[in-house]
């Protein structure tokens, strides 16, 4: 009777499209945030492709304003909610459970919740061009009075209700991800035994907790505003604009660490497993990630420095703080890769252009944080060449780097290397082509989000190289979708643990089983499959 | 071998989040309360910002009209809020009850106490609409009533949240699915219910006893 009663249950066919609708697994649920997230990232990117075409020379009449003012607010609302934050969640959501030996997350259910508000949330912010005045164009940070019912319309209305669900979605997120890793460990995975990539999910998730609903209240004040009559942020009736920049970056500045930390997670995973060593000074990256957090929020109004409303002195020493663990980080990724064996590997050079590009962008950004500097360089170019450097040379190189190391563990495939490689080079020359200018522009005081500028400014050139810069990256999608589609059906097979990795979703097979490990090997360190592979611990691993 | 014993023994007491200490719902629970109460913060923040720069609070009659400002007066009148206080005060303590009930296996007492907590949150929510006919302002009145209106409105939409949950809970007691060992939805309500309450203790203080300038 026993063996009978082990014999698994003869499952009902269901069609492959009921199983991703209706799916809990944590790993599906992560594929679908990945999927989705690279369609908002390709749509995103065709808005910002609009506004360097309209850009690419002076007094240029492609685009009409009021069009491209709906193009950049769109463009960074995609980027920001509904690429770089859920493909990071997406990430988690695959790794997370994997990596601390977990059967799923806490709340399967819940899970799948938070992912399908996201393609609701992106269309009903999509659905603001087929309104009447357009899709929201006050620009992703929404200042008041321009988002206020007497200067933009329905579209507005559209993105405040889509930020808001997209805002519910990661708060729900981050409880099952908190909920999950305080509780669901698998018997030795200690908290210092965690990987990074899990303490950076950690602290992704505290900060989305505390973050997020500020940014819910603000909006939801916005909306009662446009649309009851209520008198928070419009100065002419008795509001207060700066009210809403507060509450709005005290969201927004912990968001831009939501949006960067679990790339630096993924980022830790791939340079120890590529140059053979174990990541250097494992405690002092966990501190500097929760430093990174708990100082997040004592930074938000070097946004606003301009406004003469806040204690410079105190947000400017903060904001050059918080650099400090962000160095810590970088000399811990140096140390790692040093006397490594390194193998370059797609991975790998996707985690160099990350650490090159992010200290790039870490080092502009400090420049900012000196308030005379800032003074200088508010709503220049020289801001959009900084949030490029840190989210798209940091997060984006970071995601891919994240989509070549774990897609043999998704697919049980390899993407392709040379491909690879391409994909690699021309984003990397493209970015630096596209975004370097703008150091340039921003100097010489190129306004942002302007939709035109004058011949005799001199800024011609440079946009233009810009422009080109943006065209490589668009070109640079290609050889990686065609690496993607060609992988998915004829790559080589992966086996288990293709890369020599270090954590557990490596000792199960690729793709996993939906209760992820048959047996869990022995959790003596932060690398229990490194242990068993090299005999330290006795393997109960599926590569027996 | 060892190992592999280990862990095939450990193996379901993961996947039903029965290790040691706090289960997961309520873990889950409390989470989601400190994101409500980081969202309570903000519509706070911007009370405490609206009514620190305004020159007079509540709003003076030079500024917004005799009639408003005598409405605005809310520490004349605050006795129907403060029944009200009393009333989802009380429920704290009730709810509280039903918690001790079941931990004690008393299905019974779970259910009375339960069934009497969502009546007197109906009561609350009732005295509130009440009141929110009887105040003579609206939410578009200057930036006194739209902060009014916002808080007590969030607040009174999470009491309503609340009744529903004690709702399902109670639906769930009179089923027979509770017991001393299970009975985690019984706990995380009434945890979310004390929070309801908390805020409301803020917001009485606030709007009808903390003096104002």
């Amino acid at each position: 009777m026993a063996t009978t009663a082990l014999t698994p249950a003869a499952t009902t066919y269901r069609s492959s499209l009921y199983e991703w609708v209706t799916t809990t697994d944590h790993k599906k649920i992560g594929i679908l945030y990945l999927v989705n997230s690279f369609v908002f990232f390709f749509i995103g990117g065709i808005l910002a492709l609009g506004v360097r075409s309209q850009l690419a020379v002076p007094e240029n009449k492609l685009i009409p304003p009021e069009l491209y003012n709906q193009l950049f607010t769109l463009h960074a609302s995609l980027m920001l909610f509904l690429f770089i934050i859920p493909i990071l969640a997406g990430f988690a959501n695959y790794v997370v459970p994997l990596q601390i030996g977990a059967p799923d997350m806490a709340f399967p259910r819940i899970n799948a919740l938070s992912f399908w508000m996201l393609p609701l949330a992106g269309i009903i912010m999509l659905a603001g061009f087929l309104t009447p005045n357009g899709a929201a164009a006050e620009g992703w940070t929404s200042y008041s009075p321009l988002a206020q019912r007497a200067y933009s319309g329905t579209g507005t209305d559209l993105w405040v209700v889509a930020v808001t669900l997209i805002g519910t979605s990661s708060i729900l997120g981050s409880i099952n991800f908190l909920v999950t890793i305080f509780k669901m460990r698998a018997p030795g995975m200690t908290m210092f035994r965690l990987p990074i990539l899990v303490w950076t999910a950690l602290v992704t998730s505290v900060l989305v907790l505390m973050a997020t609903p500020v940014l819910t209240s603000a909006l939801i004040m916005l909306f009662i505003d446009r649309n009851y009559g209520g008198h928070f942020f419009d100065p002419a009736t008795g509001g207060n604009a700066v009210l809403w920049q507060n509450i709005f970056w005290f969201y927004s500045h912990p968001a831009v660490y939501i949006m960067i930390l679990i790339a630096m997670g993924i980022v830790s995973e791939v340079l120890p497993v590529f140059s053979r060593k174990p990541l250097f000074g494992y405690k002092a990256f966990v501190f500097a990630t929760a430093g990174i957090g708990a100082l997040g929020f004592s930074v938000w109004a070097h946004h606003m420095f301009t406004t003469g409303t806040v204690y410079l002195p105190f947000f400017s020493f903060m904001t050059f703080l918080i650099a400090v663990p962000t160095g810590v980080k970088m000399f811990n990724w140096i140390a790692t890769l040093f006397r490594g064996q390194l193998r370059f590997s797609t991975p790998l050079l996707f985690a160099l252009g990350f650490l090159t590009m992010f200290l790039i962008g870490g080092i502009n950004g400090a420049f900012s944080a000196a308030v005379p500097v800032d003074f200088a360089l508010h709503d220049t170019y020289w801001v959009v060449a900084h949030l490029h450097y840190v989210l798209f040379g940091g997060s984006v190189f970071g995601v891919m780097a994240g989509v070549y190391y774990w897609f043999p563990k998704m697919t049980g495939r390899m993407l392709n290397e040379t491909l690879g490689k391409i994909h690699f080079v021309l984003m990397f020359i493209g970015f630096n082509v596209t975004f370097f200018p703008m150091h340039i522009l921003g100097l010489e005081g190129m306004p942002r989000r302007i939709a035109m500028y004058a011949s005799s400014s001199g800024w011609g050139g440079l946009n233009l190289l810009a422009t080109v810069g943006s065209i490589v990256i668009a070109a640079s999608m290609l050889p990686f979708l065609w690496n993607v589609l060609v992988s998915l059906r004829s790559g080589e097979v992966a086996g288990d643990d293709p890369w020599e990795g270090n954590t557990l979703e490596w000792a199960t097979s690729s793709p996993p089983p939906p209760y992820n490990f048959d047996h869990l090997p022995e959790i003596r360190s932060e690398r229990p499959v490194f242990d068993a592979r090299h005999g330290r611990t006795s393997s109960h691993g599926t590569r027996a | 071998m060892s190992a592999s014993t280990a862990l095939t023994t450990h193996a379901p007491a993961i996947a039903e989040g029965h290790r040691a200490g706090i289960s997961n719902p309520i873990l889950g629970m409390i989470l989601f309360i400190c994101s409500e109460v980081m969202f309570f913060a903000g519509l706070f923040a911007a009370y405490f910002n609206v009514r620190a720069t305004a020159p007079v609070w509540p709003p003076s009659a030079a500024e917004v009209g005799e009639h408003l400002a005598e409405r605005f007066d809310l520490h004349a009148e605050p006795w129907l809020a403060a029944i009200l206080t009393i009333v989802l005060v009380s429920s704290s303590f009730t709810c509280q009850l039903g918690v001790w009930a079941i931990r004690r296996d008393d299905r019974r007492g779970l259910i009375r106490a339960i069934g009497v907590t969502m009546v007197m949150g109906i009561a609350f929510l009732i005295g509130q609409v009440y009141d929110y006919s009887q105040l003579g302002f609206g939410l578009s009145d200057g930036t006194f009533g739209t902060t009014f209106f916002t808080l007590t409105g969030f607040h009174g939409a999470h009491v309503f949240g609340g009744v529903i949950m004690l709702g399902v809970v109670l639906f769930r007691a009179m089923g027979g699915q509770f017991s001393a060992r299970h009975h985690d939805a019984v706990e995380a309500a009434s945890i979310y219910w004390h929070f309801v309450d908390v805020v409301w203790i803020c917001l009485f203080s606030l709007l009808y006893i903390i003096p104002t300038k």
